[in-house]
């Protein structure tokens, strides 16, 4: 099983001919991930990576019967990508663009709805099931199939959390980066209900930062909903409030959404929570050993 | 990024919210000008400097002659003002606003933001204005009015009606809030803004609602797209952080902290999480600082060089989790920076991912004094030994 995305998933690029677009898609075919092809307006009719260019979602989907989308779009148009991928159809968006104007995403986010579209990210490193298909930013070679579900803010926590989990030899079934703005596609407890369901999934662990309630949100779900083991770790104890800790929407603002709060309410949940991002693969392995 | 009052007043007035006469001053001279443009006897000398609590620190003042606009005035530019809202060394007044005294009859208050939980814009309002909003809302939430926007409808009648009678105003002062809850949401959305604040918003004695503060903060990521030119000009860096301003020019996240040990990683939680983990083991982080996805080896190059521009700095670590960003290029970055500007503190280097064989025998080859450490708690335990021994 797995979550989101697997080896039958056909992934198109939006944003397709520019750099990050062309790397990235070239990284994400040597992985295996089955790309059908790419969007760049203009440009349709045109070859590039030996994969077919289209103007259009549209066209891209009646053509290559893609179900899932990359974007790597310049932030200042990256909305109009994701709304002209959920309106063409597809179901699983990942994009990968960092800067996004936070009112736009406030508009998708009421939009989406509509389309039934799921949406990850935006800003986050993207959905990977490993062996099976890469849509994303995030290093291939660290991953290894096996029973631990992912879920992050943060893309370089999230590789951390990735390598310790192979080095104990459990592997991951999915992981997802959720991206580190204030509005934001699928939300932890979105992830975390599919990693419950998910048969593969044995243990989860979930990597959260200041910013937000989202956590605390989590956490309470957590508590009715999940049976399954869950590891946690919260980034930005020493995070000084109101200043804007690289991520938008990692910022302590009127006192909320702060590491110690969001530790307080996992730990309230049962949740395994850790205070150091090194001791996620140690927690990982305490509950599976015995 | 922050406005001052004088230019969220600008806008204001371009968007029908009534705010008082006034004009803004950068000399005593000018000041008395403003007074005798605006006539009466009774005017308001405020500093603009991007910090709230400005009134408690002195940086608000009554005149009741041309002669004491003037010397309030000249007393408050060049200085700093500290107020509780920013640190001991405060911020610069280059220039202050002088306003019309009026006839104050209630002080309300009047916000909107974009709230993360319900993914909608969002008007706050309160009849207890002038006081600290985020004191009022920790302690007496219930005297906090909200009403939520929808992006499809946009703000409707209804919800200012809400808000006023709320608030306790009458039919007249009702329809004078709509206009200006009107103008505020066009604003919000039409200038990609992160916050607007008016506190507080008076109604006077003749019956008139006015702005008599403003507030405005401006999503970044829409000037960083180039929207609002406009805006983006109106930028006072003298009212920032200087390293943060020079980081931020070299695509640096880069945030001052008050410990001794300077902190350079790739990726934000991780550069948190580096953070919290020396101050696990005993330490004191000097700084955020993360050096972005897209890095190149310039960048990791000044990153370097920005931390060492610190005197508290005593001990460095460099933590890299390689996913696009190679560590080879990253080691080649701090060979760099390090025969550049000279580094007389222990600099404990961790690198793990793409290339790390690669970038830690270039380290090795480069005969600097660099500690190499394993994994993140290893790095953090070193870099805390070192500067203690320091």
């Amino acid at each position: 099983m797995s979550i989101l995305v697997d080896k039958n998933t056909k992934v198109i690029v939006q944003g397709f001919t520019g750099n990050q677009g062309t790397f990235h898609a070239e990284q994400c075919l040597a992985y295996g991930t089955k790309v059908v092809g790419g969007v760049t307006p203009g440009r349709g009719g045109e070859k590039h990576l030996d994969l077919p260019v289209f103007n259009t979602c549209k066209d891209a989907v009646k053509a290559t019967g893609a179900n899932a989308s990359m974007i790597y779009v310049p932030a200042g148009f990256a909305a109009d990508a994701i709304l002209e991928a959920a309106e063409a159809g597809i179901k699983v968006i990942a994009c990968i663009t960092e800067g996004i104007p936070v009112l736009d995403m406030l508009k998708v986010k009421a939009a989406l709805d509509y389309y039934g579209a799921t949406l990850i990210g935006p800003n986050c490193p993207g959905v990977i099931t490993p062996g099976q298909c890469k849509i994303g930013i995030m290093p291939g070679h660290i991953h290894k199939s096996g029973s631990i579900g992912i879920v992050s803010r943060s893309g370089t926590l999230t590789y951390e959390a990735v390598k310790q989990t192979t080095d104990i030899g459990l592997g991951q079934s999915t992981c997802v980066g959720i991206g580190g703005d204030p509005i934001q596609g699928m939300n932890f407890i979105d992830v975390l209900e599919q990693f419950e369901a998910d048969r593969q999934t044995k243990g989860i662990v979930m990597v959260g930062e200041i910013g937000g309630t989202a956590e605390e949100e989590a956490a309470e779900f957590i508590q009715s909903n999940v049976r399954k083991p869950v590891v946690a770790y919260i980034a930005g104890v020493t995070a000084p409030p109101g200043k804007r800790m690289g991520h938008a929407g990692a910022i302590i603002s009127g006192g909320k959404g702060t590491a110690k709060d969001k530790f307080a309410a996992l730990d309230k949940a049962g949740v395994a929570t850790v205070r150091s991002p090194a001791e996620i693969g140690a927690q990982v392995h305490e509950f599976f050993a015995g | 990024m922050n406005l001052h009052e004088f230019q969220a007043k600008h806008l204001f007035s371009q968007f029908g919210i009534a705010i008082p006469q006034g004009y803004v001053a950068s000399s005593a001279a000018e000041a008395q000008d403003a007074s005798d443009k605006l006539g009466g006897s009774l005017w308001v000398v405020k500093a603009q400097v991007h910090a709230g609590g400005r009134g408690k620190a002195g940086g608000v003042k009554i005149a009741k002659s041309r002669d004491e606009v003037g010397q309030h005035t000249e007393a408050m530019l060049g200085t700093s003002l500290v107020t509780h809202q920013t640190d001991d060394n405060g911020l610069p007044i280059n220039s202050v606003m002088v306003e019309q005294g009026l006839n104050i009859e209630r002080e309300l208050y009047l916000g909107a933001l974009v709230d993360r939980g319900s993914k909608r814009v969002v008007f706050m309002a309160s009849a207890a204005g002038g006081m600290d909003i985020e004191e009022v809302a920790a302690n007496e939430p219930e005297k906090i009015l909200t009403v939520q926007v929808n992006p499809v409808a946009g703000l409707q009648p209804y919800q200012c009606r809400q808000i006023g009678f709320g608030l306790g105003l009458d039919k007249k002062q009702i329809g004078k809030l709509t206009q200006i809850m009107n103008g505020l949401y066009n604003l919000f959305v039409e200038k990609d803004l992160s916050l607007i604040e008016i506190n507080p918003l008076i109604a006077t004695a003749e019956g008139d609602l006015l702005a008599l503060d403003a507030k405005i903060n401006v999503d970044d990521n829409a000037i960083e797209v180039g929207r609002h030119k406009d805006i983006a000009d109106m930028r006072d860096t003298s009212q920032e952080d200087e390293t943060e301003v020079r980081a931020a020019e070299h695509g640096l996240n880069y945030i001052t902290l008050d410990g001794n040990i300077g902190c350079m990683v790739n990726g934000a939680g991780l550069a948190m999480a580096t953070m919290d983990t020396i101050k696990l083991h005993g330490g004191n982080p000097a700084n955020f600082l993360d050096v972005g996805g897209g890095t190149t080896k310039e960048r990791v190059t000044e990153a370097f060089k920005i931390i060492l521009s610190s005197e508290s700095v005593e001990g460095i670590l460099v933590n890299i989790f390689g996913g696009i960003v190679r560590c080879d290029m990253i080691a080649e970055g701090i060979i760099e920076a390090v025969k550049d500007v000279g580094v007389d503190v222990p600099v404990v280097v961790r690198l793990e991912g793409t290339n790390v064989e690669k970038g830690k025998e270039l380290l090795e080859k480069s005969g600097l004094e660099l500690t190499a450490a394993d994994d993140l708690t290893d790095a953090a335990k070193k870099v805390v030994a070192a500067v203690g021994a320091a």
